[in-house]
């Protein structure tokens, strides 16, 4: 266990924990975006996941980050359109669909794998480099942490607080948060409560695909069944644990992060406890975190429940 | 009114399946000009307002505004053309402050501009003499503030046309003056005002009233013309065949209901003051619009819901210290007004339905439920009350209106040795039943129970009870003896106006 805590490991981990932190976050603001606005996304595994295996495939075949990040968010959308057709349209049980929707994606992406690599094993890709940030990055302790990192990380850790000022300052926020808390309202002022809600699952799901495009090329250099890994559920849990937040969903994605990165350092390490152990580790804090932080004053007073009009 | 009205309603139908909830309602309103539409609950008011606010949209009839004749096809459409409507229920997201309530769905653009929405607030909060803090959550506000937001979002869009649906029946007294003097204001700007009211005390400060009674404009006045004696009668409308069945001999009290108050937070109470003692063998008839007090009333006496102050007695215990539970032990039954939502659970069958609420002693046997005993009670009842199903195992979500409220009688008459509370039991049901259910109440008394009897059917109250009490705004405003009473005496108090004054 010692051996964990030298100042060199320490500073890898938390420099990985930021990494792995973007996933989760690129996620868990995808489904926060979302549940302001009723959706309780339980689908998030699973568009996750499509957006691992669509970044795979065009990494494999173009070689390009951004084309990969851009086959993540269109595999987001028609992951969030499938969603939203059940959810808001055919007014099934938010959770019901959530789940089957994950059902569904974890096989048919297995599927859709196997087909690709039936012709032969693909050609693979190296994973994207770093873009240190000039002269901050060379600050010592917090500059390796925060500022030698990938270009989407920072754009993840941007996008906390340009979430937050969408929904209390702008327009379509308002509106959004409106057919979370009362979408009768919204109706009586003729604005229609399904665009706004397929709108934030269509900008939810392309965030959270976009957070496995990430995991796919910072991460590794082949896809494996469900490899997600249950991180969609620890986004539904950072925005439960955040009290529908964006800062305080970040700091629980943080404290997920950086248990997630002390697994990963563990098994590299050899250290004399089981790595099993520290693999649970994530999981066994979400517990934890929804046990302690109980405030749900944020949760959208529909939150879940289908809109019928009158 | 020698000018072009602001908004003309002409023919105007609207239909629920069979139920014409308007038929050709026609009706003018102009500038500066306050119409009141009365009439009783079901009358299709609130259909329409709904209609004119572009919530329905109407099947037949046009509505013209300013001379143009308009067609709303979203809520949008009427607010872009100058009609506001105040909900009697309000709309509004409770966790938005009150500044995001008002400017949502009038911002253009990607960022909402606050400060300038924000500065027109308060302009019209000074002007109209309306103190609600713009940041304060409306969820934190009273229900008199939330009254305000709701007006002030009207307001805001310098509506043409504001139609108020209702809008005292949450004030208090004082905040109802404060409004009247906010529609002095608004009538001297120019605006067309439609106010929906039951209120007798309201329609009379308006300058025109439109009777409705069941969906249809039976009588217009001036009213400076009129009197609330003609409106109560134009909105009452109907023959009352007075067959008063059998002179009961009512005993000792037995329930007492002294001073019950039930208090809300910045507003009007639900239940203000209630007093009044019902005997052995005596049915209490309770008369009001829908709305008014009834259910907290019945509710309350049945220990399901809490009051503020006062207190029940039967036969000279305190119920106080009761549930809901230790309540029917002592021989209260309760027909609650959705027999449902409230009266049985859906999917489970007749039996499990008659054994709910007794099924922790007359049904139980130990830790188990007594399955023998409720199957015979079930047979019992389904042969006493003449229940039309094929089994007792038969799920009560699958019953008839009428069957089901057997079902609810069966279960309550049997629990009910001391006290019957009957709230609209008879509402919605055909006639073969309704009559049913009147012999079964008349048999209550005669057993000595006492009844309390609320009803919409003011003819059913006046055959039916030995007196009647009538409710308004949670008041009771007078008690009077079903012999000699008139349908316009109870029309008016109905109406709010109290007995010394009709």
């Amino acid at each position: 266990m010692a051996e964990l805590l030298t100042p060199a490991i320490l500073l890898s981990i938390l420099s990985a924990s930021v990494g792995a932190a973007t996933i989760i976050l690129l996620a868990a603001l995808g489904e926060l975006l979302t549940e302001r606005a009723g959706i309780w996304n339980m689908g998030v595994e699973g568009t996750m996941l499509c957006g691992c295996l669509a970044a795979y495939v065009a990494m494999c075949e173009t070689s390009s980050p951004i084309t990969a990040a851009g086959a993540a968010m269109l595999a987001g959308v028609a992951a969030g359109l499938v969603i939203g057709f059940l959810t808001v349209s055919l007014k099934v049980d938010h959770f019901v669909t959530g789940l089957g929707f994950n059902l569904l994606a974890s096989g048919l992406t297995l599927f859709l794998f196997r087909s690709y690599t039936a012709g032969g094993k693909p050609a693979g890709y190296a994973t994207i480099d770093r873009w240190p940030i000039p002269f901050l990055s060379e600050i010592p302790g917090i500059g390796p942490i925060l500022f030698n990192q990938h270009l989407l990380t920072y754009a993840a850790l941007l996008l906390v607080p340009l979430v937050s000022v969408f929904l209390a300052r702008t327009r379509p926020g308002l509106e959004c948060r409106a057919a979370g808390e009362n979408p009768e309202f919204l109706e009586a002022k003729g604005i229609s409560v399904a665009k706004r809600q397929y709108g934030a699952l269509l900008v939810g799901s392309a965030l959270t695909a976009l957070g496995g495009c990430f995991m796919m090329l910072a991460f590794a250099n082949e896809f494996r069944p469900d490899i997600s890994g249950g991180r969609g559920w620890l986004a539904i849990v950072a925005v439960i644990a955040g009290n529908w937040r964006p800062f305080r969903t970040m700091i629980a994605v943080i404290v997920f992060a950086v248990l997630d990165s002390l697994a990963v350092h563990a098994q590299g390490m050899g250290v004399a406890i089981p790595y099993q152990f520290f693999l649970m580790l994530p999981y066994a804090a979400s517990i934890l975190l929804l046990a302690v932080v109980r405030t749900r004053s944020g949760q959208p007073a529909r939150l879940g429940i289908p809109f019928l009009r009158r | 009114m020698q000018r072009q009205p602001v908004l003309s309603v002409r023919g105007l139908t609207k239909t629920f399946g069979p139920v014409r909830a308007n038929d050709a309602v026609s009706f003018d309103v102009g500038a500066g000009e306050l119409v009141c539409l009365f009439g009783e609950n079901g009358a299709g008011k609130s259909t329409l307002s709904a209609c004119l606010a572009g919530l329905h949209s109407p099947d037949g009839g046009e509505i013209v505004l300013n001379g143009e004749p308009v067609r709303f096809s979203t809520a949008a459409d009427a607010i872009v053309a100058g009609i506001a409507l105040v909900h009697q229920h309000f709309l509004l997201v409770d966790d938005f402050t009150v500044l995001e309530n008002i400017v949502l769905g009038h911002e253009r653009g990607l960022f909402v501009n606050y400060r300038a929405a924000e500065k027109k607030l308060r302009a019209l909060c000074r002007r109209y003499g309306i103190s609600v803090r713009p940041d304060a959550r409306v969820g934190d506000l009273t229900v008199g503030e939330r009254q305000w937001v709701e007006l002030l979002k009207a307001l805001y869009h310098e509506a043409a046309v504001l139609i108020l649906d209702e809008p005292t029946a949450t004030l208090d007294l004082q905040e109802s003056r404060k409004l009247f003097r906010i529609i002095d204001e608004l009538k001297t700007a120019g605006v067309a005002l439609v106010l929906i009211s039951h209120s007798l005390a309201e329609v009379m400060r308006s300058d025109r009233v439109v009777v409705l009674r069941q969906g249809r404009v039976v009588g217009e006045r001036a009213t400076s013309e009129t009197t609330p004696q003609e409106l109560t009668r134009l909105m009452i409308g109907r023959e009352v065949e007075r067959k008063h069945r059998g002179s009961s001999r009512p005993g000792r009290p037995c329930l007492d209901v002294e001073h019950v108050t039930i208090r809300r937070p910045g507003g009007a109470p639900i239940l203000d003051d209630i007093s009044f003692s019902v005997a052995e063998g005596e049915i209490f008839g309770l008369a009001g619009v829908a709305g008014n007090g009834q259910k907290p009333l019945m509710e309350a006496i049945a220990g399901v819901l809490p009051f503020s102050s006062g207190r029940v007695l039967i036969d000279g215990e305190l119920l106080a210290d009761l549930d809901v539970h230790g309540i029917q032990k002592l021989g209260v039954g309760h027909i609650p007004e959705d027999r449902l939502s409230e009266g049985l659970v859906g999917d489970f069958s007749i039996a499990e339905n008659i054994a709910l609420g007794s099924h922790r002693d007359v049904f139980a046997d130990g830790h188990f439920l007594n399955r023998g005993a409720i199957r015979v009670a079930a047979a019992v009842a389904i042969a006493d009350y003449q229940i039309a199903a094929p089994s007792a195992e038969t799920r009560a979500r699958a019953l008839s209106g009428g069957n089901a409220q057997r079902v609810v009688l069966a279960r309550e008459l049997a629990a009910a040795s001391r006290v019957l509370l009957a709230n609209q039991p008879t509402r919605g049901l055909d006639v073969g039943v309704i009559e049913y259910i009147h012999d079964r109440l008349i048999e209550k008394r005669a057993a000595g129970c006492a009844v309390v009897l609320a009803s919409s059917e003011l003819e059913d109250l006046l055959n039916l009870s030995d007196r009647i009490g009538v409710m308004f705004q949670g008041r009771l405003m007078g008690i009077v003896d079903a012999r000699s009473t008139s349908i316009e005496e109870i029309g008016l108090m109905m109406a709010g106006q109290k007995r010394e004054a009709a």
